[in-house]
């Protein structure tokens, strides 16, 4: 199942060209723009893992696009890798505009729905992704 | 792709010729090459470097929008020439040279030495220069006095490491990065000697000349005028005086020298107004460098004193 988090995730996969232009605009507009990469595809997982530091003081798409490349011969094959532009200026400080840049080359393999029985007839229910069965390493691979 | 870019992808099927004159003016490196020579007394060998480059880069341009057959050029460069020549200023020019162009997407100038790309310890130095070749990427990186990051007396430099991440990403990502060494001519020589890899990624050597005395003289009322300052007749010979004085003496740094000259001028004559002003002063008055602002360098007497740094 292809999950669907942050902004273009029902198109088809950005190419690289059409994420320098994504990542362009972001700078253009003064953003910090930041690297994660999780293996934990859960809609509710907010901690991701940085890659490097934030780039604030990056001109050029070209300089996101090498560390997205560094970042993809490290866990391209096995994470999910983010992107997310973080506004800095005062009244917004927080992320403007977030999508996913790299899936895992194995099929994601999707949730399941878990159902618990509670007090009275009550029935609560929780998600779990299939992927997090298996310990970190394993993942994807 | 920008709208004027998106025109002219449209435009090239139907292309058969290019007017390089109206190109020429169009694209603003008219007007790059102008204040270039207007801005920079002397070096002419330097500027017809640069006009070279340009009417090169120019053709190829032109070449590419009648489909033939073209690559991106390298455009790395060395400059080499004495402290003081302008070699920063120049490299600045250049920036904005390739960006009007179109062969840089930003055209900003980051300047490093040494220090900004050579870590303290094992596995510092890789992050440190990615770090500055992101940040320069759209632009130009000018790594002054570049023959430091490799030395040869010590085998576990982390200058070496520098070196090979700034070589691969010159040969791989010449779209999005032009690098300028700068430094010492003697002393690139025998960097570019043991570092054959830089040479043959670098296509463009310009050589900087030291300035001549009348040269400098010219940079010197250049300067002041940019700061509303004038020189009175007695002035002017004491500077040229100067000039050819201060030539002599150790640590000399062209354009450098006579800066820091002119500021030192500055303070003694707001020290002279300030001491002997008995009413109130004019613009003339404060704006006037006297002979006597000049004559009291220390050049004058015989010269620097080698226990005391700063000549003053």
């Amino acid at each position: 199942m292809r999950i669907t988090q942050g902004a273009f995730s029902f198109l088809p996969d950005l190419t690289d060209e059409q994420v320098s232009k994504q990542v362009q605009y972001c700078l253009d507009n003064g953003w910090a723009v930041n690297l994660e990469f999780t293996n934990d595809p859960h809609p509710r997982n907010t901690y991701w893992e940085m890659w490097g530091h934030p780039m604030f003081d990056v001109a050029d798409a070209a300089g996101v696009l090498y560390e997205l490349k560094e970042c993809r011969k490290v866990y391209g094959a096995s994470h999910y890798i983010r992107l997310s532009a973080f506004d800095a200026s005062h009244g917004w400080e927080s992320v403007k505009l977030s999508f996913i840049v790299n899936r895992p080359q194995e099929e994601e393999a999707g949730f399941w729905l878990q159902r618990s029985e509670a007090e009275g007839r009550t029935i609560r229910y929780t998600t779990h992704s299939y992927a997090t069965r298996k310990p970190g390493g394993e993942r994807y691979t | 792709m920008s709208n004027a870019e998106a025109a002219e992808a449209a435009h090239e099927a139907t292309e058969t010729a290019v007017d390089l004159r109206a190109e020429y003016e169009s694209s603003g490196v008219k007007a790059v090459l102008e204040e270039l020579e207007h801005d920079l007394i002397g070096l002419a060998p330097v500027k017809k470097r640069i006009r070279e480059t340009a009417a090169l880069l120019l053709v190829d341009r032109a070449r590419k929008r009648l489909g033939l057959a073209w690559q991106t050029p390298t455009l790395h460069m060395s400059f080499t020439g004495n402290p003081g020549t302008g070699k920063t200023t120049v490299a600045l020019k250049m920036a904005d040279l390739l960006h009007r162009l179109g062969y840089l997407r930003k055209g900003h100038l980051v300047s490093v030495t040494r220090d900004d790309l050579v870590g303290q310890y094992i596995g510092h130095t890789a992050p440190k220069t990615k770090e500055i070749l992101k940040k320069a990427m759209g632009g130009v990186l000018f790594i002054d006095e570049a023959y430091y990051l490799y030395r040869p007396e010590n085998e576990r430099d982390y200058g070496q490491e520098a070196i090979e991440i700034l070589l691969q990403v010159m040969e791989n990502q010449r779209d999005d990065l032009v690098v300028i060494l700068a430094g010492y001519a003697g002393r690139m020589e025998r960097f570019f000697e043991s570092n054959p890899g830089f040479r043959s990624r670098i296509a463009h050597h310009i050589d900087f000349p030291d300035y001549a005395d009348d040269e400098l003289f010219g940079i010197a009322r250049h300067m002041l005028a940019e700061q509303n300052y004038s020189l009175t007749p007695t002035a002017q010979d004491a500077l040229k005086e100067y000039i050819a004085a201060r030539r002599r003496q150790p640590h000399f740094a062209n354009a450098r020298s006579i800066r820091n000259a002119l500021d030192r001028a500055r303070l003694r004559q707001a020290n002279r107004l300030f001491e002997s002003a008995a009413g109130p002063l004019d613009a003339t008055a404060l704006s006037a460098i006297d002979a006597t602002d000049i004559r009291a360098s220390r050049v004058f007497q015989g010269g620097l004193n080698p226990d005391r740094d700063a000549p003053a």
